[in-house]
């Protein structure tokens, strides 16, 4: 436990050092910050727009979480090929390799340290609506339940990208081979919302549920309507804890 | 027995796709023992080297670190290691101390200990003035001082240094070669080196790989018996100079000179006088040659080498 601890403590601080880290918090709260921006803009030129949605929480706080989702779809790649991939080029995996520290403490220290620098992302992008509490009454349960839906979404993609980032030794293959899998993930969501329905020996396969079901997405979006089920909870942390168990799987088969 | 090492390797076996790069290879280090690891490029002592520190599962053999087998409780036994691999692991980003910081916390050092633990790493590697510094502002010779640090921080039994003087000049060499001999006074350690002199200079025992296997291992300081080398007046056969107790292998130098290679742990010099003498062969020269580690090394380790039989 402890050794995890220090394994994340270590990967916070060394992304804290790195100018990279820096450009990405940047970056996106830049990104957010300007939709944010404009979403209220827009809604104090066309004020009857708020009629279609659920109040201002939901036209403004679960757009501004969509869009963040795009901009992780992004991010995540660049901080996870440092978990594994880089570690193993730079030859620095050999001295946690040959530490008493067992491979599921090893991943999980190094989850738990990219975790910890994008829940600052995470708190910063929830301060942005939360300020509106200053100026206008908010649904506060609909913004909650979309920042955990966010926060959940971060640790799923942080589970693929850590996963990716230890097969590989080459960061930028790690990087584009997480992107790849994120925006499948995404796909995997336009099947749902398609109406096609193959009929295979006689039985119409249920292919908009199943992918519904397994989407990511689908998922994040009853979070953002502010519908908070165990269900969707359950996949997040199934979802998570399988890629990070295949990555310490991974690491362990790296004495090999 | 078994306890009376700090870490023994029985069998070590590794294949890479069908070639076998390291093939049964035995090793025992005894407590305060420094033990310099020799071979020509290739030979297999990267991989050895890392199937002792567990970073590499054997194909076949065990590995015993501190009476705990390596692949059975690797948690336990790891603990009494401290390995540093070919390219020092170091954060170029982080400090001296923050990097050592992570490693103490890494081996479990307890956190009232912790701050004294990196001090004492830090005394022994002449690192006292470079806390506060980024790795990556160090010169390469530090940088291999704040990898040994890495890796006796947590004070382990066992320490393994894989090439730790390679690309050093040679001020820093000798700062290094000092370091490791300051470690063997707490550590058993183990170093490998291409580089003859390296490990003459700070080995108490050689153990020289060839091809994946061990093909020599004795202690340095010419505690074996010397090779003996005569001139005699008469000529004689080969076969009646192997022929005497103790002589393992006879090789003609000219028509009157020998060298007499002595089977393991006999010195064979006053025999010969007295034989010489006794059967008139006319003995003009007798001399001890003690032959280098560099020749012997040229000797195992070249592949065209003509075995030392006995010259017809």
């Amino acid at each position: 436990m402890s050794v995890m601890l220090a394994i994340a403590r270590h990967e916070w601080s060394r992304l804290f050092v790195s100018p990279l880290a820096w450009m990405l918090l940047a970056i996106t709260q830049l990104l957010t910050g300007l939709l944010f921006a404009l979403s209220l803009t827009d809604l104090s030129l066309n004020p009857q727009r708020i009629g279609e949605y659920d109040g201002v929480s939901e036209l403004v706080g679960a757009g501004l979480f969509r869009f963040a989702t795009v901009v992780l779809l992004l991010v995540v790649p660049l901080l996870t090929m440092r978990a594994f991939a880089e570690e193993r080029k730079s030859g620095n995996l050999e001295l946690m390799l040959a530490a008493p520290v067992s491979p599921f403490a090893l991943v999980l220290g190094k989850f738990a340290g990219t975790m910890g620098y994008l829940t600052v992302m995470w708190a910063l992008i929830g301060l942005m609506p939360l300020s509106l509490l200053t100026s206008t009454p908010l649904d506060v349960g609909l913004l909650a339940a979309g920042l955990l839906g966010l926060w959940l979404v971060m640790a799923a993609f942080t589970a693929v990208g850590v996963f990716i980032s230890a097969l590989t030794r080459e960061p930028t293959l790690a990087a584009i081979g997480t992107l790849g899998a994120l925006l499948l993930l995404w796909l995997i969501y336009a099947l749902s919302t398609m109406d096609w329905q193959p009929v295979v020996l006689g039985t119409t396969l249920p292919l908009a549920d199943a992918a519904e079901a397994l989407s990511l997405i689908g998922h994040h979006d009853a979070l953002l309507r502010g519908i908070f089920a165990s269900a969707d909870l359950l996949y997040f942390v199934i979802f998570t804890a399988c890629f990070l168990a295949l990555a310490a799987v991974r690491i362990d088969m790296e004495r090999h | 027995m078994e306890s009376d090492f700090k870490l023994r390797a029985q069998g070590l076996t590794r294949d890479y796709a069908g070639t076998r790069a390291v093939d049964g290879v035995d090793i025992a280090l005894a407590p305060g023992e420094i033990l310099g690891l020799l071979g020509p490029n290739g030979a297999g002592k990267t991989t050895t080297l890392r199937m002792l520190a567990g970073t590499l599962a054997a194909t076949a053999g065990t590995v015993t670190l501190a009476g705990h087998d390596l692949a059975g409780e690797p948690q336990r036994a790891k603990r009494h290691l401290g390995y540093l691999p070919e390219r020092p692991p170091v954060y170029p980003e982080l400090t001296v101390d923050e990097y050592l910081g992570f490693c103490a916390r890494l081996h479990a050092v307890p956190r009232r200990q912790r701050r004294e633990a990196i001090a004492a790493a830090r005394a022994d590697c002449g690192l006292e003035d470079t806390g506060r510094r980024l790795i990556g502002h160090l010169s390469k010779g530090y940088q291999q001082r704040v990898g040994i640090a890495q890796a006796i921080v947590h004070r382990p039994d066992v320490v393994i240094l894989d090439e730790p003087t390679a690309g050093l000049d040679p001020n820093q060499l000798r700062g290094i070669r000092e370091l490791i001999a300051r470690l063997s006074r707490a550590h058993s350690v183990i170093i490998s080196s291409h580089i003859l002199s390296e490990i003459q200079a700070t080995a108490a025992r050689v153990v020289i790989m060839h091809q994946g296997r061990i093909v020599f291992d004795e202690p340095l300081g010419g505690t074996s018996a010397p090779v003996v080398e005569i001139a005699l007046r008469e000529a004689v056969t080969a076969d009646s100079l192997t022929g005497l107790d103790g002589v393992a292998h006879a090789t003609a130098l000219d028509d009157h000179r020998w060298q007499l290679t002595p089977a393991p742990g006999c010195d064979i010099r006053e025999m010969i006088a007295e034989t010489a003498a006794g059967r008139g062969w006319g003995l003009l020269e007798l001399g001890a040659a003690r032959y280098s580690l560099e020749e012997r090394f040229a000797a195992l380790t070249s592949r065209d080498a003509p075995p030392r039989e006995a010259a017809a």
